[in-house]
């Protein structure tokens, strides 16, 4: 298979990340009459029900860096996250009119009241709130969500004017299948040669995965891989660390650069969980919707927006990681009046510091642009981890 | 202010009384106690296992009240809690770290159970599950989904109820020792049912003018049985029947709402609040009101605990889960911001009010994710001005006097204008 150099790969997906009119996908939806596109924010949705039903999933993550916020503060007191203000700058701007619906899911209430807002701003457009379950009993939570989805198939066949078979679905879920593979694929790759796939890299392809089809980002990320393991870079003298706590509003990719350059390889993160956050293989035979409730409920992620009801296992997502990933030391990465990623942490940091897993915390808003102090915390961080590990 | 004390009414005294006993129960050390809390809570069915109910809530507003609630966020701080999390959840934990102590002088007993009624707010999840880290008891998490529609469907009430059966009872029975017993439970919504409906009476008795009461300074006193320990209880309805009677006299008498210096004179301006109020400084912010003649009408706060005058809600003995769900479903920050627009519109002009007032609560995303934009949409339906203010519930770091003060008296002088401009008659006119 012949394949772009590394360098291109990248600059495609940062001109896909930067373009907040999403081109991409108006170009998908223009290429064939009546095809629909499906907004949704983080942190989970079943983005395989979307697809099923022939329409683009697209992930908004806010509004960057860049992105000057006019409207949006009329919209949200100081004391909110960023992530809402600039979604709503962008629907106002027209950056989203494409889009025929929007998902919110139930990860907070600043979301879940976006919802609101979506419903009272855009009434002509689908609004869908999508709760998922904090039972995790097959006959409580599983029968409660596989009838949400259910319902959100409903919906979605609605708007697209056409049903939406268990075949699609099961189709569907063969191509996440595949997707998440290869996501994996990248992780793993990154955490065993971090400095032939730095994280920037990584995001940005994975930022890609929002916009495209999935199917095309699978080849992008096949394509990336082969450039990534053929490219010749240095290795540095960088300790390890897994990110965590960005799970919903992200960072500045200045910010991801910053860690990296600091010296410090990031070995996993929870950026865009979505991508990664069943487990395991859905089956593709059987009751689709059933296979998709019990991948949630047994295989699943954890993050602060999911319950966890055996105390004994809170955090045990992240120490798993750093033990899988090898790394040295947890960073905290979480965003400004973020209430479900600051209250988890003091629970989390109580499992890791027993286990002497060194960590800092940081704290961003998307537009964050000062990256001085967080360098040299960072900085510090890793300096402090490479002296503990030579002693 | 007077430094005059009010005479307390016989309903006053009487709630004080069953505060007082609930306190006494919880410390006592032979009742099983649960936390849990006011959104979702579920009285009726703890009664059925004899546990006692302590609300955290209402704790934080009781320290705050006492003015002690700056301290323990300030502890919950150094302990390593951010500064821009929910301060409810902080003064939780900077209390236990204080020794846990009760507004009665003693110690709270570590709780059997934590009942985490999910209801409306994201938060709650995260506050048990970090009390659960200290207290090490059994938790039961009640997931009541969000009704992001506008109503409950078929699918949010049967989940809710399977909870409830599969879930929820038996961790109460095996915690209490106590059977349940279907009957005793329907007994006990019987009598919600009873204290609810002069409860509504209570709410709508401030469309007279002027209003025998606030709904909201004052409100917040009338909700407190209903809200917390209480519902369920022959207790209840008799405050709700003496709260009432008192009522009538007052609208008999044709006076005035209430304030912390007794009878205002007059009434000038009649409002609706969305939003909690700040607890810090209660009395100070409830005169800013009070000395303009400003009576509260409605407020979505009074429906926190529950919502039974917008589309008739009262727990039903006849399907005790389901009405359990129902409850649960229906709380005012469970409902989504159409919902809560169309309420607080009608609200305004059922009760003939003169616009509606945010109070906008720096910890709380639940209440305050959205309001700017509900304020212009009810403007937009009702022609009637906003105004906006910010504090926070329990952080006294977050109450400005005197930019509160300077707010409210620009929007009292807007109205004006607005009346001036429209001829219309000043409130407290009488009918
Ligand atoms: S950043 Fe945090 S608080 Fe803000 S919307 Fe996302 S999860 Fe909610
Ligand atoms: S966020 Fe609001 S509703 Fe939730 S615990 Fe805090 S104050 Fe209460």
């Amino acid at each position: 298979m012949s394949f772009r150099p590394v360098g291109e790969i990248v600059a495609a997906c940062e001109a896909i990340f930067e373009d907040l009119s999403f081109a991409k996908a108006r170009e998908w939806k223009d290429a064939v009459p009546g095809r629909k596109v499906i907004g949704y924010m983080p942190v989970y949705v079943p983005r395989e029900i979307v697809h099923a039903a022939g329409m683009l999933p697209l992930g908004i993550l806010g509004g960057g860096a860049d992105m000057e916020v006019i409207h949006g503060d009329a919209f949200y007191q100081s004391y909110i996250c960023r992530i809402p203000r600039s979604t709503i700058e962008m629907a106002i701007n027209g950056k989203l009119d494409f889009v025929d619906g929007m998902m919110f899911p139930s990860i907070c209430d600043v979301i879940r009241n976006l919802s609101g807002i979506w419903k009272l701003l855009f009434k002509d457009k689908y609004v869908r709130y999508f709760d998922a379950p904090q039972n995790f009993r097959a006959e409580v939570g599983g029968v409660f969500y596989a009838n949400e989805m259910r319902e959100l198939r409903d919906g979605l066949a609605n708007l697209a004017g056409r049903e939406v078979s268990d075949d699609d679905i099961r189709r569907s879920i063969a191509v996440y299948n595949e997707n998440r593979r290869w996501v994996n694929k990248v992780y793993d790759f990154r955490a065993a040669f971090p400095w032939k796939a730095p994280s920037a890299e990584v995001y940005l392809l994975m930022r890609a995965g929002m916009v495209l089809p999935p199917e095309e980002h699978t080849l992008l990320m096949r394509e990336y891989l082969a450039a990534a393991e053929a490219a010749n870079r240095p290795m540095r003298d960088n300790c390890r660390v897994v990110l965590t706590g960005a799970f919903c509003e992200q960072p500045p990719l200045n910010l991801i650069k910053s860690l990296e350059m600091s010296g410090c390889y990031i070995v996993d993160d929870d950026f865009m969980l979505i991508a990664r956050w069943l487990l395991e293989d859905v089956p593709t035979e059987g009751d689709p919707i059933g296979n998709l409730s019990q991948a949630f409920l047994l295989h699943s992620a954890e993050t602060a927006a999911k319950y966890e009801p055996d105390v004994a296992r809170k955090g045990s997502y992240l120490i798993d990681s750093v033990r899988k990933r090898k790394a040295d030391g947890v960073i905290f990465a979480a965003p400004s009046f973020c209430d479900p990623a600051l209250l988890d942490k003091p629970m989390i940091i109580s499992r890791i510091e027993p286990l002497g897993i060194p960590y800092i915390h940081i704290q961003y808003a998307e537009n964050s642009s000062q990256m001085q102090p967080i360098r040299e915390q960072s900085g510090t961080f890793a300096d402090s981890i490479k002296l503990w590990s030579a002693s | 202010m007077s430094g005059q004390e009010v005479v307390k009414s016989n309903s006053q005294m009487v709630q004080k009384e069953m505060i007082t006993r609930n306190y006494d129960r919880i410390t006592g050390g032979t009742a099983k106690v649960s936390s849990t809390f006011v959104p979702g809570n579920l009285n009726e069915l703890l009664m059925c296992f004899d546990i006692a109910n302590n609300l955290p809530e209402i704790n934080a507003i009781q320290n705050a009240m006492r003015k002690k609630s700056g301290e323990m966020i300030a502890e919950a701080e150094r302990s390593g809690h951010s500064e821009d999390v929910c301060t409810y959840v902080k003064c939780d934990i900077g209390m236990m770290a204080k020794g846990n102590i009760a507004p009665n002088g003693k110690p709270f007993p570590d709780p059997d159970v934590l009942l985490l009624s999910y209801t409306g707010c994201f938060t709650f999840m995260k506050w048990f599950e970090l009390l659960r880290e200290q207290y090490k008891c059994p938790t039961v998490m009640l997931h009541v989904p969000y009704a992001a529609d506008g109503r409950p469907t078929k699918n949010m009430r049967d989940y809710i109820v399977k909870q409830l059966k599969e879930d929820v009872i038996p961790v109460l029975e095996k915690v209490s020792g106590v059977k349940f017993d279907i009957d005793r439970l329907r007994e006990y919504l019987r009598k919600s049912a009873i204290a609810e409906n002069d409860l509504v009476w209570m709410l709508e008795s401030s469309k007279h003018k002027p209003s025998p009461v606030d709904c909201y300074f004052g409100g917040v006193y009338y909700m407190g049985p209903i809200f917390t320990a209480f519902r369920g209880t022959d207790e209840a309805i008799e405050y709700y029947r003496l709260l009432r009677a008192e009522i009538e006299q007052r609208i008999a008498l044709g006076l005035c709402a209430q304030s912390p210096d007794g009878d205002m004179p007059e009434e000038n301006y009649r409002l609706v609040v969305e939003g909690p109020p700040n607890w810090t400084s209660f009395r100070d912010f409830w005169r800013m009101f009070s000395e303009a003649g400003a009576v509260v009408v409605a407020s979505s706060y009074t429906k926190v605990g529950g919502v039974y005058d917008y589309d008739g809600f009262r727990h039903d003995p006849d399907h005790p889960l389901e009405t359990l769900a129902d409850y649960c479903l229906g709380v005012y920050t469970n409902r989504n911001l159409p919902t809560r627009v169309d309420m607080l519109a009608r609200n305004i002009v059922d009760y003939d009010a003169d616009g509606l007032l945010i109070n906008s609560i720096k910890s709380c995303n639940s209440f305050s994710a959205g309001q700017l934009v509900m304020m212009r949409e009810i403007e937009k339906i009702t022609g009637k001005p906003g105004a906006f203010i910010e504090t926070d519930l329990v952080d006294p770091r977050y109450f400005s006097a005197a930019n509160v003060k300077n707010r409210l008296e620009s929007y009292f002088q807007m109205i004006d204008q607005k009346r001036r401009a429209g001829g219309s008659a000043a409130a407290g006119a009488g009918n």
